[in-house]
């Protein structure tokens, strides 16, 4: 090869050979057995390599063959469309940030270290909880680290979930558990919706480590009895987790309200683009005991100070980690999501103490007027009774499935289709009154 | 000179702000009361900053020149591959950041077309039959590894509780193999940093699940046993793990399907130069070939009938991630590959290597540093001791912080712990020749100062936006505070000490 933008010595392999005192680059590889060297170009690519204009285009081909929508799809499920502002954009790509490394060297490092500091202290007076770790992958694999976390706390095999969970993050959590032969329980769900809190006191027995609450549920439900549920775990010494949309905190009580003892969630809806199902940012908080923090997977941000008495920023309890505990960790993670972490702490910023509160109500009212509008037009009617944020099961008259093909073929993505006659509809701010209205009309003319 | 930003920036809750709010919310005109049920309802508004769009920017943009990136100078981490991000893979974003991951598979054929080639180019390069870009991060990738050997001898009635990791290997190794839920031996390396043939035959035997490896290893040292390694650990039907941390040093070289791995994970945010975003987020691939193939998480693009489509490995483990990975950041690397192409991709095994041996051949007679088996080629890194230096007093620690002082970042160090007094450097083949040139002067001229001025280079770093921080007082449970809450409650007399 000649030359490449991005390989710089290309030219200089003779002068440094030179210097290393070798002939060849293939004596640098002498100890490379010669029965398993390659003695070809891999495969890989186009043939040659592609210049940044034909990146492009090709790029612009993969484009054109993803499906257009008129307007943003009616999908949550985990992770909803939401408007990502310019400054989160520009923040994280600023390259300091995006080209960094984990902050091992807190000196050098100190605008990304407080800049997750303060991602940690927003999510914790959002969540109202103590101490948040800076970032795991994902909601399901934040249920599963909570999990097992639990698990290493009293040593207990059992964890009973909602029927409502989110069907994804319980396969993930079946598959992080299944080395631990973690058990996990179903508890069902009532006419509302809402965990069945009789139902829960039956199966509720000392083989339980924890128990889990999705806040709102998978089916955008509320669950309103959180307070019985937790007083039933108290009393059982069970450990509580809470997985809740961080957006909908801006309406309804935190979890440390509650005093839960871990809390999770994604932060995909402050401030992320959808990205095809990630980069997301798992999130992980817990109250101030020692015994909890201490069995915290993911790395932690701490206020300290330096030499000069000046404030400075750094890792913390990094005893817990795999590089210093191995086998014995509390988790195997490393890399983590830190920059999406970042991209939360922007947004929240950014909307502070009324945004999120004005977000949420919008959002509501949003989801609600086109609840409302469907039952209106006799289309069917929600599924649960109990209110929701954000997204609603919807039991459509007709089957789904043949209004959401004559949604697609006129450029609108519907809810997700759950069954033949339920689907999961996701409202947000980044749909307009008129989109909905749009939505409904469609759903009209295939139901009439 | 090196002096990087101070801006004494304040918290985000200590600029004084008030009543403002960054960001319009759109408004549509819905007459619809909130009836959320009050037993529910937030009582307390949460303690978010109130500011305009312009405090914030400025905020953020004071804490990002206050940071360090592959863009500002070299990083010569360790087992980490810092190199270069090329900024065409921000291109790529374009094709997935509007599409939602439960979009009907139809409407998204771009990205399953990408996610095909990439899954194939993988596979090529690792010489696997099959990969799943499914996993998020190279400890993800292990985890799903070690799963995949714990279905496959379950599924066969075996019953195997152990797993074997090398002691150079990464911490993640161990981590990754007891979250399955397996006993973990460690096997030692010998005087050449190898791993100690006589010692695995002894401790192989049918309690063996498999054995986690990473050729090269942390060391830098290739493997070059690695086919009698694959024999030992076959004879016991266990199972050989390649951990992909290291591949960039003998990419196109060789490929660790061909040396007798199983099960390989490939980190893509270092190999492929995905951004490393301050920790993440990463990006990763799980691959496998024969019968293991069909233990791979679920989905797998392939193709049938001129479409794209999802499918499930027969024997497939269940779901690492919530959705597919991080979708965002394979596409970067997708780019990488496209612009390299097979000559450029061919090549980082080659140049990596060079540069390594380069910067070996002018730092191995420096005094103040020793060096294993200084004779034999590294590949993508090396692992210098500052145990000389340390014994007059100048640690490895100190060398990372007077590093800091002229404007590099600093290499891993006390990594691995069979060395003492750990320096490990990876240049990667991003660095220009006189970049490297610039690091090693000023590795000599610390090593220099060292033997004269001792007391100078434990002071440093001095030119960095804060000097060297109290670990102690960060650490101790009546002065810890990992957020902003805390300090605030802990004023407020609200909290205790923790424990």
């Amino acid at each position: 090869m000649e030359y490449h933008p991005w390989l710089p010595n290309l030219k200089y392999i003779n002068e440094m050979l030179k210097e290393i005192g070798v002939n060849s680059i293939d004596d640098l590889f002498k100890d490379v057995p010669e029965e398993i060297k390659l003695h070809r170009l891999l495969n890989v690519g186009y043939g040659k390599p592609l210049s940044e204009y034909e990146i492009y285009l090709r790029l612009q081909e993969l484009k054109s063959k993803n499906t257009s929508f008129k307007i943003p799809p009616f999908l949550g499920g985990g992770v909803c469309p939401h408007y990502v502002p310019e400054v989160v954009k520009f923040v994280i790509s600023r390259s300091e940030f995006y080209t960094s490394y984990t902050p091992y060297q807190p000196e050098i490092n100190q605008g990304l270290l407080q800049a997750l500091f303060e991602y940690q202290s927003l999510i914790a007076d959002l969540f109202e909880m103590e101490v948040v770790n800076s970032s795991l992958y994902d909601w399901g694999s934040a249920l599963a680290e909570a999990v097992l976390m639990s698990y290493r706390i009293n040593g207990k095999k059992k964890i009973i979930v909602p029927r409502s969970i989110n069907p994804n993050h319980k396969k993930v959590l079946e598959t992080w558990t299944s080395g631990r032969e973690i058990k996990i329980q179903e508890v069902n769900y009532d006419k509302n919706g809402e965990i069945n809190i009789e139902e829960l006191e039956k199966i509720v027995d000392d083989e339980v480590s924890a128990i889990y609450i999705q806040q709102p549920n998978y089916y955008g439900v509320f669950e309103t009895n959180i307070e019985e549920i937790t007083d039933i775990a108290r009393k059982k010494n069970i450990i509580t987790i809470m997985g809740v949309n961080p957006l909908s905190l801006g309406l309804i009580k935190p979890p440390g309200e509650y005093d839960v003892d871990i809390a999770i969630g994604d932060g995909q809806e402050l401030g992320l683009p959808l990205n095809y199902g990630g980069p997301y940012v798992g999130i992980m908080a817990t109250k101030w005991n020692y015994k909890l923090i201490r069995q915290m997977p993911g790395r932690i941000v701490g206020l300290t100070q330096d030499t000069d008495g000046n404030p400075g920023y750094t890792l913390i309890l990094q005893t817990r980690e795999q590089f210093a505990r191995r086998e014995k960790a509390t988790s195997n993670i490393t890399t983590n999501e830190a920059l999406m972490a970042i991209a939360n702490a922007v947004y929240l910023s950014l909307l502070g103490k009324n945004g999120i509160e004005n977000l949420a109500k919008e959002i509501y009212k949003r989801s609600h007027y086109a609840k409302n509008l469907m039952e209106k037009y006799d289309l069917g009617k929600i599924k649960f009774y109990g209110d929701f944020f954000e997204e609603f099961l919807f039991s459509f008259n007709k089957n789904y499935n043949e209004i959401h093909e004559r949604l697609l073929s006129k450029g609108i993505h519907g809810g997700l289709p759950i069954d033949n006659n339920n689907a999961l509809f996701c409202i947000t701010e980044v749909h307009t009154k008129s989109m909905i209205d749009n939505l409904i009309n469609e759903i009209k003319e295939e139901v009439y | 000179m090196f002096i990087q930003a101070n801006w004494k920036e304040p918290l985000i809750y200590e600029i004084n702000g008030k009543n403002r709010q960054g960001y319009y919310i759109p408004e549509e005109n819905i007459n619809i009361s909130i009836d959320i049920p009050e037993k529910i309802r937030r009582k307390n508004k949460p303690e978010l900053p109130e500011l305009s769009e312009l405090e914030v920017v400025r905020h953020f943009i004071r804490l990002s020149q206050m940071s360090f990136g592959v863009d500002v100078g070299m990083m010569p981490l360790g087992s980490c591959t810092m190199k270069y991000n090329p900024k065409v893979e921000e291109l790529a974003t374009e094709i997935t950041e509007n599409i939602h991951p439960l979009q009907d598979q139809n409407t998204a054929q771009g990205i399953l077309e990408m996610i095909f080639e990439m899954q194939e180019w993988l596979a090529e390069i690792t010489g696997m039959t099959e990969c799943s870009i499914q996993v998020p991060a190279g400890a993800a990738g292990e985890l799903t590894g070690v799963l995949m050997m714990e279905k496959y001898h379950r599924e066969k009635h075996r019953n195997r509780d152990t797993m074997l990791v090398a002691d150079t290997a990464h911490g993640t190794n161990p981590a990754s193999a007891s979250m399955a839920g397996f006993k973990v031996i460690y096997i030692k390396s010998n005087e050449e940093g190898l791993v100690d043939i006589d010692i695995l035959k002894e401790i192989v035997n049918d309690k063996i699940a498999g054995f986690m490896l990473t050729n090269p290893n942390t060391l830098g040292l290739f493997e070059e046993n690695v086919l009698e390694i694959s024999k030992i650990i076959h004879s016991v039907d266990s199972l050989l793990y390649y951990d992909g941390a290291n591949l960039n040093g003998i990419l196109g070289i060789a490929r660790p399907g061909d040396m007798g791995f199983d099960i390989v994970h490939v980190n893509l945010h270092k190999t492929f130069a995905v951004p490393h975003g301050g920790g993440g987020p990463g990006a990763g691939a799980i691959c496998a070939k024969g019968e293991l193939a069909k233990y791979l998480p679920y989905p797998i693009v392939k193709k049938e009938n001129n479409k794209y489509v999802f499918t499930v490995p027969e024997k497939s483990i269940g779901k690492i991630a919530t959705f597919y990975g991080n979708i965002g950041n394979v596409v970067r690397a997708y780019t990488y590959i496209l612009g390299l192409g097979p000559q450029g991709i061919s090549e980082i095994g080659k140049m990596s290597t060079l540069a390594t041996n380069y910067l070996i051949s002018k730092l191995k007679s420096e005094k103040g540093l020793s060096l294993l088996a200084p004779n034999r080629p590294r590949k993508h890194e090396v692992v210098f001791s500052a145990k000389p230096l340390a014994e007059k007093g100048v640690t490895a620690l100190d060398i990372a912080k007077a590093l800091l002082d002229r404007g590099f970042y600093a290499p891993t160090i006390y990594f691995p712990t069979t060395v003492e007094e750990a320096l490990m450097i990876e240049p990667t083949e991003t660095e220009p020749k006189e970049t490297l040139d610039k690091f090693i002067e000023a590795l000599k001229e610390i090593l220099k100062e060292s033997e004269n001025n001792p007391k100078d280079i434990q002071d440093t770093p001095k030119y960095t936006t804060v000097k060297r921080l109290d670990q102690v007082k960060a650490n101790h449970p009546s002065s810890i505070t990992p957020s902003y809450r805390v300090k605030r409650l802990r004023e407020q007399g609200k909290i205790n000490i923790l424990k």
